[in-house]
């Protein structure tokens, strides 16, 4: 077999795949699966009673992809754009295609700053943030932390022990931000 | 409101939010009786997803009782108990008109190369998701469908994502009667994905992982062979050994971004941010797949390249089939199945865990701590 034109038979024939396994083969028919064909004209199909959907409003400048002629009629307005992360983004948006892969670095360099400003602005409001709590990571101590890792041959291993870098990370750079701008303040008094 | 928001990679808190306001006269308000994480959450959670801001509330698998409907919504009305596909979609798009839901071109403004989805970055369109009180549904006339009388709640959860999904992945396999079939992944969707092979006609199934408790339900919930990637020096070599050297004739990528087994793939992926993916389990699909196969790629990977290993998948004539799952084109024939008492996804929940709780869900989920499969978040005004 494989080196010769035979397929490698099967233990199980039809029925005893039958009798083991409930449902074996109600799907057997290819043409006949929800999926196929794979592009299926049903307009009327989906409950769109429009040609062309009404446009939400666009309360403030959204950014958006330049592969896209127009901004699309409906929306996502959750977290506008602000502050430095925003002044990235919107460039990312502005400057680079999605084929671009500046365009993705951008957006990623954007969202570990909009973590140090969002960790920076919460130490000036009343609920400032937590790591403990906002990690989760009390359940280690009630849902078996080491008994679900150790003993056991999980592949995870090797690699688990960066997270609590990847964590704490904008933290450090945020504190060390802080100092350098208290030792600047208090060298320029001395 | 009470809502999950993202506080940056690996921070999640519950939070008092704004409630949802219509904003599309086809919008509806959907108050969340319960709500899934998904693998697929983990990703934006390790802060691998481009443009996923602090503020965000995750969650694109959810039902829930419509609570306001807008002007031009005619198919729902408040108090109808909904289950909602995880694509945000139009209905009406030249990709919609197609099938195509998962790749709708009017509602994600950020980017053409995705479609919209609730809660999963602005890369994917900048909607809040449902692990909240409520949510804002656009397109209520086209995504949401009343939950069947008969139907259990948490089937109805799954079927929002996970059981939709795996069952699709199986179907881009292009599976024929008597087929080998290999699942990368005994999470959610490769489990449901091992069960739907058996109804396309596999003739083996045969599923991967290194978690052993869930290979363990791999064999009880979806009849599957398993093994245990962990435990052989190179998992492609034991493949093709148990396959007479042949490979398998479809391979089902069901991990994704975030796959383990190969250190550097993990450091330049998941903790660097360089790649849209750590590929080792989509390489592993290629390289174990016969030559003439089929590798279906239901994991899902970020829009930044990923080291795939192309050439071998060039030179041995594969088909690479893949996409986000279009939902609702599965429900019809998945709900029949339900009935039939051949699929019951349920059976994979492990976790129910208030909303205020969630960052422990998070974490436990994230660690597979505690034997968890599948967690449920169940809001406090549930
Ligand atoms: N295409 C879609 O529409 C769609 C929808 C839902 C989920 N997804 C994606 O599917 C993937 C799985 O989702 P899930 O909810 O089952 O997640 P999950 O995290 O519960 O499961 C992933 C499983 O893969 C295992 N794994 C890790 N590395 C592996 C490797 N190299 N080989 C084999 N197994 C490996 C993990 O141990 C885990 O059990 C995710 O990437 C998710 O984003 C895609
Ligand atoms: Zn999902
Ligand atoms: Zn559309």
């Amino acid at each position: 077999m494989t080196y010769t034109a035979d397929k490698p038979p099967h233990t199980e024939t039809r029925e005893e795949l039958q009798r083991r396994i409930p449902g074996w083969g109600a799907d057997l028919d290819p043409r006949d699966r929800p999926s196929v064909p794979r592009e299926r004209h049903d307009t009327g199909a989906t409950g769109a009673h429009w040609d062309f959907p009404e446009r939400q409003e666009e309360k403030r400048p959204r950014e958006r992809s330049v592969e896209h002629r127009t901004l699309t009629p409906v929306f996502g307005t959750v977290a506008p754009t602000h502050g430095l992360s925003g002044v990235i983004r919107r460039y990312a948006y502005r400057k680079y295609s999605e084929a671009r892969a500046a365009h993705w670095l951008l957006l990623v360099a954007a969202d570990r700053v909009d973590a140090v400003e969002s960790h920076l602005r919460s130490f000036a409001t009343t609920r400032p943030d937590n790591p403990i709590t906002e990690t989760g990571v009390l359940s280690e101590f009630t849902r078996h932390g080491i008994s679900s890792r150790f003993g056991r041959k999980r592949a995870d291993l090797n690699h688990i022990w960066i997270d609590p870098i990847v964590v704490a990370g904008p933290w450090l750079l945020a504190g060390g931000v802080l100092y350098s701008a208290v030792r600047a303040v208090t060298k320029r008094r001395s | 409101m009470r809502a999950m928001v993202y506080r940056g990679p690996y921070k999640v808190r519950v939070e008092e939010k704004d409630m949802p306001v219509i904003e599309h006269p086809n919008d509806a308000i959907v108050r969340v009786t319960r709500a899934a994480i998904c693998g697929s959450d983990l990703h934006l959670y390790h802060g691998m997803m481009p443009d996923t801001r602090v503020g965000m509330t995750f969650g694109h698998e959810f039902i829930g009782v419509v609570e306001e409907v807008g002007p031009s919504v005619q198919n729902l009305s408040r108090g109808d108990r909904v289950m909602v596909p995880f694509n945000v979609y139009c209905g009406s798009c030249y990709f919609c008109a197609r099938g195509l839901y998962s790749n709708c071109h009017n509602v994600n403004p950020n980017a053409t190369a995705v479609g919209g989805i609730y809660g999963y970055s602005h890369t994917c369109g900048g909607y809040d998701g449902g692990q909240a009180e409520f949510v804002r549904v656009p397109f209520a006339d086209v995504g949401p469908s009343v939950i069947p009388d008969w139907m259990d709640e948490e089937d109805a959860l799954l079927l929002t994502d996970a059981l939709a999904t795996g069952y699709f992945g199986a179907q881009l396999g292009d599976i024929a009667e008597g087929d080998t079939v290999v699942v990368f992944g005994a999470g959610p969707v490769g489990l449901f994905s091992a069960k739907s092979a058996w109804l396309m006609g596999a003739g083996r199934v045969i599923v991967i992982d290194h978690l052993d408790y869930r290979l363990e339900k791999a064999r009880i919930f979806a009849n599957a062979e398993t093994y245990n990637f962990a435990e052989y020096h190179d998992i492609v070599v034991h493949l093709k050994r148990i396959t007479d050297f042949l490979g398998a004739d479809v391979v089902i990528d069901a991990v994704g971004a975030e796959a383990d087994g190969n250190f550097t793939q993990q450091l330049t992926a998941t903790k660097l941010k360089l790649q849209g993916g750590s590929p080792t389990a989509l390489n592993w699909a290629i390289d174990s797949a016969r030559k003439g196969g089929t590798v279906s790629v239901v994991g899902a990977y970020g829009p930044i390249f990923s080291a795939v290993k192309f050439g071998d998948a060039f030179n041995k004539g594969l088909t690479l089939r893949m996409n986000q799952c279009p939902v609702k084109r599965q429900w019809p024939r998945l709900f029949e199945h339900i009935q039939n008492g051949y699929l019951k996804p349920s059976d994979i929940v492990t976790h129910r865990i208030p909303l205020e709780h969630i960052a422990e869900g998070y974490h436990i989920f994230s660690a597979k701590l505690d034997d968890c499969i599948k967690t449920v978040i169940v809001p406090s005004a549930a």
